[in-house]
């Protein structure tokens, strides 16, 4: 671990450029990526295809994980700003989807977008005061977020929308019929519905990964890093720091809060249990073990964060003569994992990636 | 009038707690300029050990020699962290440190579960749960309120008065200078985070029969713990503890007249916020946010 | 062989080699002045004796190479006493704590004698005893530095600058009480200062840096009536 620092906030590791000049075995990598976009794409289509059931339902959930991943990289990865909160963000953006289906009737599918618009707002505001708080204090009120979150939601005031301890049940989000048609019309099978949710899902989380690609590669992005990267020569340089942040901090929460959206979709069914401050260093240990300052490393972290249970499952019942809490194993992977990647691979598993795709490259 | 002053001195009991939690907290502030978020799990963690030493599926020791046992249990494990985990990234930039913190805290919340199961659990108090001024306060609280004091008088003394307290205060304050004098900062900071580790400890052990021993039994106490670190302000341990004291006070006042107990962690989360934002030096620290 | 004896010395920030290979020497009891003009490496110099810095070559403090030791281990075996450049005062501290962690690595039980001792030297750190160290002026804070570091009992004392931000009557005030510290108590002294003429006055020997090198030594008559230096460092 390098000790050389940019702001005294951000590692030095966030400050590696952009490997524009990269040329992998003669191909750009800006085209490699484009390429690795098409690849994931195609991914994405295929695995319904192939899988059905609990299966597929897994799948999507590594999609919502992804997106909810890739809203704290937007913030932490490319802005520099700390959250430890961003459990609150997915739970507006969950209750937000589930009270348009539950008190307005709304298909599922109208939410998303009045959801994510309640979420940049929510995010946005919350930044404001972030603002004039400097990186720790900065996660440390990110941290109370999380905790006061669960409270919140229970609250008796507000639980005839909520359902407070209870929670929401939702509608099953069955597939639209023109698209049952197609699919029947040209496999002869029905589209289950854990088929349809997982497109569903993919839908919405590639439009989504597409956004932040493009963004991170336009002059909004470029802003973004620069103010990382050194704050006040940002700011001499003519950008509007606090619009710039607040905003960045709303698009973050959006992207979190679109993918708590989708958990209530997927699950069909919402409780304030679900917002604890477990699920944002769930988010944490998808980001910073995938790579923070990359979108790609959102992909590996969602699937990351959602298999070491399973991981930690099947050790536990492999052991199961010692082992009689098994449930505790994740969180102790996951703590594992954190401290062995700030340790070893500060860069995330995206910044192996990148060293491997450098020393190929290099090797000629 | 009655509920006031109920409310008042109840508030003053667990305000002790936070107390506590805030000076830890305080005191790992003040030596490496972090936020030690996991100080609520480790305390957690060290009063599982305590019902370990006293339980009669565990050790079956009595309370007071479990008590002493896990102080000092806790001072060797929070000196052991410094060492092992924090002293190499020290130069580390602040996400590292945060990452770090988070992961003790996952970890140690994880491993509590784990060794000891989830059901939560009594945990024994030696002073029993007799009104102790009926109506107003019971034996438990009150002997919160002893323990606490007790302690921080003994903490106090430490600092102000021996030559190593003085020297992990100068050490805190300035390393470098420390070094110059042949003070050994690395063996102060590990000593700082023991202390720290063995406070929260004594938390734990206060409020555990109150709260009942679960794995997270200390998130929101630990939020109120930062919310009387941040009001008393963060460099300034006397702060710290007043603000706690305030803090518990202002729970029960909070929670029983105005937004009711179910907006008591969000009363913290305001707190924190609009003290960083409108006083961040709090009431007695000096100012150390710094705006960007 | 001289009580602090240094061979090749080089220290390193980062990658920057500011100190480039240089011989110097302390004899038991004596002041040596090291001059030179900003950036040439005074500083850099006694933070490599203390191991502050990343140094190379050998400096042997009675008989024992202490490159790589760490700081706190140097100070409290071979009662070196460096007072900083910027005077390292604890600020939150009162001046006599102050005083007590300039003795932190003693065992012996007269600390408290020697409060007396800085005093007799610094009557004006008595009047300000219990006052938060912070709050002096800097004078007085550069009095409380020398007075702690004389609480360690120091072989030896590097001091940094002492006569910075101080009036010139203070100065010479200061440099007086050196002098007699070094003989009431026979405590050898690095001296580095800009106010050449002071420094010259009570040291025996004198070494001159240039950007990381010894440019000139030899005893410090000589180096007073030097022409160059006359003109470069002592400004008539
Ligand atoms: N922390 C540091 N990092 C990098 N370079 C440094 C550092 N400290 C000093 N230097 C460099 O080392 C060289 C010697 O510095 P040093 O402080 O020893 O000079 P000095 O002789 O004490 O000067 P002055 O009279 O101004 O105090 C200078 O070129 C300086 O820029
Ligand atoms: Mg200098």
């Amino acid at each position: 671990m390098t000790s050389t620092q940019v702001n005294g906030n951000v590692p030095a590791f966030l400050n590696e450029n952009p490997k524009d000049r990269i040329v992998v075995l003669g191909v750009p990598l800006p085209l490699l990526e484009r390429v690795g976009l098409f690849v994931l794409l195609a991914a994405v289509v295929v695995l319904p295809m192939v899988y059905d059931g609990y299966d597929i339902y897994e799948f999507g959930k590594i999609l919502m994980y992804m997106l909810a991943v890739l809203g704290l990289n937007l913030l932490t990865g490319f802005n520099g700003q700390f959250s430890l909160g961003h459990s609150a963000f997915f739970a507006v953006g969950a209750y937000s989807t589930a009270i348009m289906m539950d008190q307005l009737g709304m298909p599922y599918w109208t939410t998303i977008i009045p959801a994510a618009a309640v979420c940049f707002v929510a995010g946005f505001l919350f930044g404001l005061p972030a603002l004039r708080l400097d990186g720790l204090f900065l996660a440390l009120a990110t941290f109370a977020l999380a905790i006061a979150t669960p409270q919140l939601l229970k609250y008796d005031g507000i639980a005839h929308l909520t359902g407070g301890v209870q929670g929401i049940v939702l509608d099953t989000p069955y597939p639209p019929a023109w698209i049952d048609s197609i699919v029947m019309s040209i496999t002869g099978e029905e589209l289950s519905v854990d088929r349809w949710k997982y497109m569903f899902t993919a839908f919405v989380a590639v439009i989504m990964f597409a956004g932040a690609w493009n963004l991170v590669h336009s002059r909004t992005g470029r802003a973004l890093i620069a103010i990382r990267d050194n704050p006040l020569s940002a700011k001499t340089m003519g950008i509007n720091l606090a619009m710039f942040k607040s905003s960045a901090f709303g698009v973050s929460a959006m992207y979190t809060g679109v993918a708590g959206s989708l958990f209530a979709i997927m699950d069909e069914y919402l409780a304030p249990e679900s917002f604890t401050f477990a699920e944002a260093i769930k988010f944490l240990v998808g980001g910073v073990v995938g790579g923070i300052a990359s979108l790609f490393g959102a992909i590996f972290g969602g699937w990351f964060v959602l298999e070491i249970p399973n991981i930690a499952d099947l050790v536990a019942s492999s052991l199961a003569d010692y082992i009689n809490n098994p449930q505790g194993l994740t969180g102790l992977i996951y703590g594992l994992f954190l401290i062995f990647t700030v340790y070893v691979m500060p860069m995330g598993a995206a910044g192996l990636v990148q060293i491997l795709v450098h020393r190929i490259s290099t090797k000629r | 009038m009655d509920l006031f002053i109920e409310q008042t001195v109840s508030g003053l009991a667990t305000g002790a707690i936070y107390a506590c939690l805030a000076l830890a907290v305080v005191m790992i502030y003040q030596a490496i300029d972090h936020f030690n978020f996991a100080q609520g799990e480790m305390a957690m963690f060290s009063t599982y050990i305590a019902w370990y030493l006293m339980d009669d599926a565990g050790l079956g020791l009595p309370f007071w020699v479990a008590f002493v046992a896990c102080i000092v249990l806790s001072f060797i494990g929070g000196a052991a962290i410094e060492r092992i985990v924090f002293a190499p990234i020290s130069d580390a930039p602040v996400l590292s440190h945060i990452i770090v913190f988070i992961a003790l805290f996952s970890m140690f919340n994880s491993l509590a579960g784990f060794l000891f199961d989830f059901t939560p659990k009594n945990f024994e108090t030696p002073f029993g749960h007799t009104p102790f001024i009926d109506g107003v306060i019971s034996s438990h609280r009150v002997g919160m309120i002893a323990v606490t004091l007790i302690l921080l008088g003994l903490i106090y003394a430490f600092f102000r008065f021996t030559p190593i307290g003085l020297a992990m205060r100068a050490a805190a304050a300035s390393p470098e200078s420390a070094r110059l004098v042949g003070v050994r900062v690395g063996f102060m900071l590990a000593l700082g985070w023991g202390l720290a580790a063995s406070v929260g400890a004594v938390a734990g052990m206060l409020i555990a029969p109150i709260t009942f021993l679960t794995p997270d039994m200390m998130l929101g106490t630990l939020l109120y713990g930062f919310a009387g670190a941040v009001v008393g302000g963060l460099t300034s341990p006397l702060g710290a503890v007043i603000g706690g004291f305030m803090v518990g006070i202002l729970e029960n006042w909070m929670g029983t007249f105005v937004v009711g107990s179910q907006l008591k962690l969000t009363v913290a989360l305001v707190l924190i916020i609009v003290v960083l934002l409108v006083k961040p030096a709090g009431l007695l620290g000096r100012v150390v946010v710094k705006r960007v | 062989m001289a009580l602090l004896e240094i061979k090749g010395l080089k220290a390193y920030y980062g990658q920057i080699e500011a100190l480039h290979g240089f011989d110097l020497e302390l004899e038991e009891g004596e002041i040596t002045a090291v001059l030179g003009a900003n950036g040439a490496g005074k500083t850099t110099t006694l933070r490599a004796i203390c191991g502050m810095v990343k140094a190379g070559g050998a400096i042997t403090v009675e008989g024992e190479n202490v490159v790589g030791m760490s700081t706190e281990s140097i100070v409290a075996k071979h009662k070196i006493a460096h007072v900083p450049e910027g005077r390292g005062t604890f600020v939150r501290v009162s001046t006599e704590e102050n005083l007590r962690l300039g003795a932190f690595t003693r065992r012996d039980r007269e600390i408290e004698k020697d409060y007396e001792r800085v005093y007799h030297y610094f009557p004006r750190l008595k009047e300000r005893r219990s006052q938060q160290a912070g709050t002096l002026s800097g004078g007085e804070q550069q009095m409380l530095a020398v007075g702690r570091a004389l609480m360690l009992r120091p072989k030896i004392m590097l001091l940094d600058e002492p006569s910075f931000g101080l009036a010139p009557i203070i100065t010479e005030e200061l440099f007086d009480i050196l002098g007699q510290i070094n003989k009431e108590e026979g405590v050898a002294m690095l001296v580095v200062e800009q106010n050449a003429n002071l420094a010259l006055a009570i040291s025996k020997n004198a070494y001159l840096l240039e950007t990381g090198n010894v440019a000139m030594m030899g005893p410090a008559d000589q180096i007073m009536n030097d022409e160059q230096v006359r003109k470069s460092y002592l400004g008539y």
